[in-house]
């Protein structure tokens, strides 16, 4: 069995992306330039109300972490993507998405006019008529947020190099929305917002 | 007379609620019942109150029990003690800003923002929006979880062969559910949400550990930092492995009390913290 690119695209750095996966497709996003946050919500295609949870996804497997072998589920414990492959090792889905109002606290009022994450989902979602409300804890693909014993975190310098990629194989439909992390004041990437490119695959029987 | 013939005069002797008179009288007779389970009106009738909270000031006393849920209105300023009163409950707590729902508890934020995985005091539950929504004052529990999440309806169905919102384990998440729909908000309004009383910590490879030995008389005193919705289910975390739906009363206690002065060590805890002081004070034109 071969397969075939559905779909072939460079997302710019600190730009948003969104579209449907089909069911039995395969998503791969590939850090191009290494430690490049990729924050990402997924969504039912046919229902947007029910999307990723972080929380389902962390208790039904037991740890925090997101490698290849996780479901991830959604809030109805449904399964939306399951990881196939991941060159990276390890995903974060604790630390959220900046956002200019999350910046001012970590950084100061300064920060507040820079562009972030949630300005980028907000975006991407308008057209849909899809909103703030459908804004949840998302996933931060080759993003590092070690925990400390003592409960401590933190977005740490990343693990990930250039093009190492994740390998999302949809289980159902599953509207996919991205945003390419602008953030410049932490190490989610590396200080220096850069491109992902985004491959969709389907297979094809001979 | 046979007993099947529909008169008045048979119905009236073979009930007491065959008539409209008598059907409000027998639901006016149940007046004064007490379950165990159940909220206080108004509050300043309620007994065992925090020491020195005037009746006057109080604005909420509500027992839940296992599955229950309930859901309230809080003003700024407001404290809320949630008191796991034997020692096995497990509060899912969500709270929204009351004016402007779209503004909810964002896990992920409070987490990364305080740079601290674990709940606990001198915390705050932040919003969305970079606000403080409400500080933990006293935790003699210590013991919470922000990364798992509400329990759901298949999880409790495989665990305790039902889960229902009409059954005998209802999950926390359809309880919430039910909360948030009766002020009008629906499952889009329901990202993750928090538990207390019942923990997960982390390992060094990231897998989870729950903590759950029963703290008998644990309480949490949260103050509401702008005006709050807050929905509480009590329902067993969906780590806990035993087979039993266990879940012990959880008392929830709230009275008026003064707002965050500028000086607050909480307020002034933290650099981040302060700034969602500020963010939050920024809502109402300035630190009260």
């Amino acid at each position: 069995m071969s397969s075939r690119v559905i779909h072939d695209e460079v997302v710019a750095a600190r730009a948003p992306w969104s579209g449907v996966v089909r069911a039995g497709q395969t998503l791969r996003i590939v850090d191009l330039a290494g430690n490049q946050a990729a924050d990402c919500i997924l969504y039912n295609a046919h229902d947007p109300d029910e999307r990723y949870s972080a929380s389902d996804t962390i208790a039904e497997q037991g740890n925090i972490f997101l490698t290849t072998g996780t479901r991830l589920l959604s809030s109805e414990g449904n399964v939306l993507m399951v990881i196939t492959d991941d060159t990276c090792g390890r995903h974060d889905t604790i630390g959220g998405a900046c956002s200019q109002e999350s910046n001012t606290l970590r950084y100061g009022h300064h920060a507040k006019h820079q562009h972030a994450c949630v300005e980028n989902f907000l975006t991407t979602h308008a057209p849909r008529g899809m909103g703030k409300r459908d804004l949840v804890s998302n996933i931060n693909w080759f993003m590092n947020v070690p925990v400390e014993e003592d409960g401590t975190l933190g977005i740490v310098d990343g693990i990930s190099a250039p093009g190492l990629y994740v390998d999302l194989l949809a289980e159902m439909d599953t509207l996919v929305a991205i945003s390419n992390c602008p953030q410049i004041n932490n190490p989610c990437n590396g200080f220096d917002p850069t491109a992902i490119r985004l491959i969709i695959t389907e297979s094809v029987t001979a | 007379m046979s007993k099947y013939t529909r008169t008045a005069e048979v119905l009236t002797l073979s009930s007491t609620t065959a008539t409209t008179h008598g059907a409000r009288n027998h639901a006016r007779a149940q007046a004064g019942t007490r379950a165990e389970t159940q909220p206080t009106l108004p509050a300043g009738d309620a007994v065992d109150t925090p020491a020195g909270v005037a009746a006057a000031d109080m604005v909420w006393d509500e027992i839940i029990g296992a599955g229950g849920y309930a859901v309230h209105l809080l003003p700024r300023g407001a404290r809320l003690r949630l008191l796991d009163l034997e020692g096995d409950a497990c509060a899912a707590l969500m709270i929204h800003r009351a004016d402007a729902t779209a503004e909810r508890l964002n896990v992920a934020d409070t987490m990364k923002v305080q740079w601290q995985a674990y709940l606990g005091p001198g915390m705050v539950l932040l919003s969305d929006m970079g606000r403080v929504m409400a500080s933990i004052l006293d935790d003699t529990s210590a013991r919470h979880d922000a990364l798992c999440g509400a329990s759901v309806t298949a999880g409790n169905a495989r665990r305790y062969g039902d889960g229902t919102v009409y059954g005998p384990s209802p999950a926390a998440r359809d309880r919430l559910l039910l909360a948030l729909a009766k002020h009008g908000l629906t499952r889009r309004d329901l990202p993750p949400t928090i538990n207390l009383f019942k923990g997960v910590r982390v390992n060094g490879d990231g897998a989870l550990t729950f903590e759950g030995d029963p703290i008998p008389g644990a309480g949490v005193t949260l103050r509401a930092e702008m005006d709050l919705l807050v929905s509480v289910a009590n329902c067993p975390h969906r780590l806990d492995a035993r087979k039993a739906y266990a879940a012990t009363p959880l008392r929830l206690t709230a009275w008026r009390g003064p707002l965050t002065p500028p000086g607050d060590h909480m307020r002034n805890g933290t650099p981040e913290v302060l700034r969602a002081f500020q963010n939050a004070e920024d809502l109402i034109g300035g630190a009260s």
